[in-house]
């Protein structure tokens, strides 16, 4: 017969083992067709280019490292700085940036504005913000497309108001590309923002009014601290994927005004330099993860003084 | 003590010989019970006393198999069940939060056990219509669980578990979530429901007052350990230590030297001189210092006289009764408890001095 | 002039703010849908209603084929991740931590930490060459590449739903003679299937609106619904396209209502 603490270590060896067992087709599964795959670009950006595009197996260089931020010269090897890819970095992050500003600035008095409706409306306000949510990416950027057009509603609009005489070109400009990711993403910034200023407690907004706060005050010195948790979530749900953007520059912004994904697709494709396009892919993820760290960072901060 | 008398000569029902229960590992182990050995019989209403986190859940956690001994084992009517996973264990438990399937009817949650069991169709609704009956809910018998009130839940958990007819019925605070007029009607329903069906009762809860009401048997625990095992009569006049003296009910506690023992009985004395007779909790010490516990209800103040004496410092109304807090003169606090007569107050001031007289066969000698 | 009494909740232009955004929120999936009923053939001019690009799109075999391609890789990925996320949801919570256990959180919600090109790009590295290596080059690989990015949505309601659920009801169960799997199929699946109803449409609406893996992991011909689309904007836009998306936008918002009238029960 098993002692006691036989019996007892035994079980749960068989619970550990049976818990692992459980998971293990979803973790195969992920391991196969997500995390496996980032291994192997990472091999593949040490690699040599192939001449039709993919790789020469097995011949190792760190050109694709070198190319992603400088060139050669073709006649006399000097190395430069590849402005092209420069300006290309520049753009995902001053872009994704505005963004991230621009859906704050909405979202911030819109999630407020949620947040303070009576109970039963608030859940139509917050539907009424999941459903963009839930459409598909590419149907909400070719609407937008649709609207920002030199035919579309807003320069006929302009044009009708007789502010302009020639459309304005939108379309094809960094400008499109931004009024797309605010469009796209705004429901990213107003869910995890309203979700925290639902939890805010009205009555610290009144002993503020009742200590001679204005409604500025109010709002600089209780409102906002209060909900910076979800100003944080918000901000980093918007900016990652704008920094990642792939379709709204694309159908956007036009050939010339790439950003950092549509220069990783560049390489698969007409560029033929797979190792630039791993190298790069790599950047792009450290840089997300640069922006995580950021946010566990200010979120385990916030949840110290706030939680 | 005729519970005790009557209870040995009945068959063993469980048994826990030297249960450990840790938690955790190394330095951030938790010892939740420590060498816990207890006997309950056939048929006994058994009661787990003790404040939360004394380790009475957990024991009877491992009772139904939810978790295993560190060290120990458990018996049932002779047979150790530690192999056994909860399902194949003939003891259902009623839970403190009820844990009724949501999902299910009154009815069907009380026909899940003998479902399991595998019992005919014809079987399970005579059964289930039985249990229903004992303890009143035939007419709810199709109603979901989220439609009930927090008292009909209670009586459809004790259903469901009586349901498979099991040899023991262990009972986890059953009664805790219940307002205070609700809990002292199941209180009598459960005595009731014992009597009638025969099952041994475990019943875990940290009121005293419902302990002492409700067992057949107490026992009394702290920090993972039992402390005293006994009749409610036993624990509440006769407490072996001063855990057990404090947690039930209200109690003097008195500094003495033991000066000799005739009989079980000690002769004490007290600080203030007077010699009173004390009786000995098992164990307890035969010589020397000493602790002697004195119920506030078994003494009285009075104007003159008393073994012990000191100056009345509040004087606290109740409606029944009042007590009488009187400043010994060797420092310690000691309380009396007097009832109310209609006509006059108590007779004492705060300010006033007063004399204590002990009833003979008052006090008790503790442990350590 | 009546005085208006102080409102404590109200910080002054907001509401407007508020209304703006509904107003962008809106707007352009309006005129996507007004310009689907255009009878014009161009998206530019407006030539009064009609409903032929709807029937132009339906009898468009092109349409179809992507249609009915996208349908059949979301069903098969949807159910596959739900099946493999609520196995994976049970293993991950309700016990006391056991190693390992925080390696299987984050390694499930990987595909949600990185940016969906990268995937893509990686996909194509591996893909291309595991084509090549066994022969095959059906919608499996598809399949695969959507249950893969479908499994961190539909575990996240799974698991929530899973820790919201009483553990004593289990246990209840097992006291009452369940086996462990009968505990399962009686009391554990039945009181998840909320959560994992909600998981398989958020797994399968994800699995529908995948561009970007797909357009990359696709082999020649293997053209779904939103791959179609990004094709046809870049060429002369006709108001079909606005027909399909608009289509397709009324299965979202059939799939996202079900959702919250499934999410507003529970509570």
């Amino acid at each position: 017969m098993a002692s006691a603490a036989e019996i007892a270590s035994q079980a749960r060896r068989t619970e550990v083992r049976d818990r692992w067992l459980l998971s293990a087709p979803a973790l195969l599964i992920i391991f196969v067709a997500a995390i496996g795959p980032l291994f192997v670009m990472l091999a593949y950006s040490f690699m040599v280019k192939g001449d039709y595009g993919d790789v020469k197996f097995g011949q190792y260089s760190l050109d694709g490292w070198f190319s992603v931020f400088l060139q050669r010269d073709i006649f006399d090897d000097t190395l430069t700085f590849a402005d092209a890819h420069l300006s290309i970095f520049w753009r995902s992050i001053k872009l994704s940036f505005l963004t991230t500003v621009s859906t704050l600035l909405l979202g911030f008095p819109t999630a407020y504005f949620i947040a303070t409706r009576p109970r039963h409306t608030r859940e139509i306000w917050v539907f009424l913000v999941t459903i963009p949510f839930w459409t598909n990416l590419l149907i909400r950027t070719f609407a937008m497309q649709q609207v920002i057009r030199n035919e579309g509603i807003v320069n006929s609009l302009l044009r009708w108001v007789g502010v302009i005489d020639e459309p304005l070109q939108i379309m094809h400009t960094d400008w499109a590309i931004l009024f797309g990711m605010v469009y796209v993403y705004l429901p990213l910034m107003v869910l995890p923002l309203y979700a925290s200023m639902e939890k805010l407690d009205f009555r610290l907004v009144e002993a503020g009014y009742d200590l001679y706060a204005g409604r500025l005050q109010v709002l600089r010195r209780i409102i906002i601290p209060l909900v910076s948790p979800g100003i944080i979530a918000g901000s980093i749900l918007v900016f990652i994927p704008s920094l990642g953007a792939y379709v709204i520059p694309r159908v956007l912004g036009g050939g010339k005004n790439m950003m950092l994904g549509n220069l990783i697709e560049l390489q698969f494709g007409a560029g033929r330099n797979w190792p630039l396009g791993a190298a790069l892919s790599i950047t792009l993820m450290v840089l997300v993860m640069v922006a995580l760290l950021f946010y566990v960072r200010n979120a385990s901060r916030s949840g110290a003084t706030h939680g | 003590m005729p519970e005790s008398a009557g209870a040995s000569e009945k068959r063993v029902a469980i048994e826990a010989r030297g249960i450990v229960k840790t938690f955790g590992q190394g330095a951030n182990a938790l010892r939740a019970l420590d060498n816990v050995s207890i006997v309950i019989r056939e048929n006994e209403f058994f009661t787990l006393l003790g404040p939360s986190g004394c380790g009475k859940t957990t024991l009877l956690r491992l009772i139904a198999g939810f978790e295993y001994p560190t060290e120990g084992a458990i018996l049932l009517y002779g047979e150790d069940i530690a192999g056994l996973p909860p399902f194949k264990r003939p003891v259902n438990t009623v839970f403190q939060s009820y844990a009724l399937f949501p999902h299910l009817t009154v009815a069907e949650n009380v026909a899940f056990g003998l479902q399991m069991l595998g019992r005919s169709k014809a079987e399970i609704d005579a059964r289930v219509s039985e249990v229903l009956a004992l303890v009143r809910m035939q007419e709810l018998a199709a109603r979901r669980t989220d439609q009930i009130s927090g008292g009909q839940a209670q009586r459809v958990a004790l259903a469901r578990a009586l349901a498979p007819s099991p040899k023991v019925l262990l009972l986890d605070e059953p009664l805790s979530a219940l307002d205070y007029k609700l809990r002292k009607e199941m209180q009598i329903e459960l005595k009731r429901m014992q009597a009638e069906t025969g099952i041994t009762f475990v019943f875990v809860t940290h009121d005293q007052e419902e302990a002492l009401t409700m067992s057949d048997r107490i026992a009394v625990m702290s920090k993972g350990r039992v402390l005293q095992i006994g009749s409610p009569w036993d624990i509440y006049d006769k407490p072996a230590d001063r855990f057990v003296a404090d947690f039930i009910g209200e109690t003097n506690f008195l500094s003495a030297i033991v000066l000799g023992v005739a009989d079980g009985v000690a002769k004490v004395r007290l600080t203030s001189g007077a010699e009173i007779s004390a009786t000995l909790a098992e164990g307890g010490v035969a010589e020397g210092e000493a602790t002697v516990v004195v119920r506030p209800e078994h003494a009285r103040a009075v104007k003159d006289g008393g073994q012990i004496a000191g100056v009345v410092e509040n004087v606290v109304y109740f409606g029944t009764d009042t007590h009488i807090h009187v400043r010994l003169d060797d420092g310690e606090m000691f309380i009396v408890r007097q009832q109310n007569s209609r006509t006059q107050s108590c007779g004492f001031e705060v300010g006033d001095r007063a004399g204590v007289e002990i009833d003979a066969d008052a006090a008790q000698v503790l442990k350590d | 002039m009546a005085r208006r009494h102080f409102e404590i909740r109200t910080q002054p232009g907001f509401g407007l703010v508020a209304l703006f955004t509904f107003a962008i929120l809106y707007l352009p999936i309006a005129v996507l849908v007004v310009y689907a009923f255009n009878a014009s053939e161009s998206v530019t001019v407006w030539g009064g209603f009609s409903v032929k690009w709807f029937a132009e799109a339906w009898n468009n075999s092109a349409v179809q084929d992507a249609a009915w391609r996208s349908l059949v890789i979301a069903v098969f990925a949807a159910v596959i991740a739900t099946f493999a996320a609520t196995m994976a949801a049970i293993a991950t919570t309700r016990t006391a931590p056991y190693p390992g256990q925080g390696f299987q959180y984050a390694f499930i919600n990987q595909p949600l930490m990185v940016p969906e090109i990268v995937t893509a790009v990686a996909l194509l590295i591996v893909f291309s060459r595991l084509k090549v290596w066994t022969g095959y080059s059906g919608l499996g690989w598809l399949i695969l590449a959507h249950t893969a990015f479908c499994i961190p949505f539909a575990y996240l309601p799974i698991r929530a739903r899973l820790e919201g659920m009483d553990l004593t009801l289990e246990r209840a169960a097992a006291d009452l003679y369940a086996t462990p799997w009968q505990a399962f199929r009686r009391v554990t699946l039945p009181l998840l299937r909320p959560g994992i109803i909600a998981g398989f449409m958020l797994a399968f609406v994800i699995s529908l609106d995948d561009v970007v893996i797909t357009e990359f992991v696709k082999s020649g011909g293997q053209d779904t619904l939103p791959t179609y689309m990004l094709g046809q904007i870049r060429r002369t836009v006709t108001p079909e396209v606005n027909a399909i998306a608009t289509a397709f936008l009324a299965l979202s918002i059939i799939l996202v209502t079900g959702f919250f009238l499934i999410n507003r029960r529970k509570t």
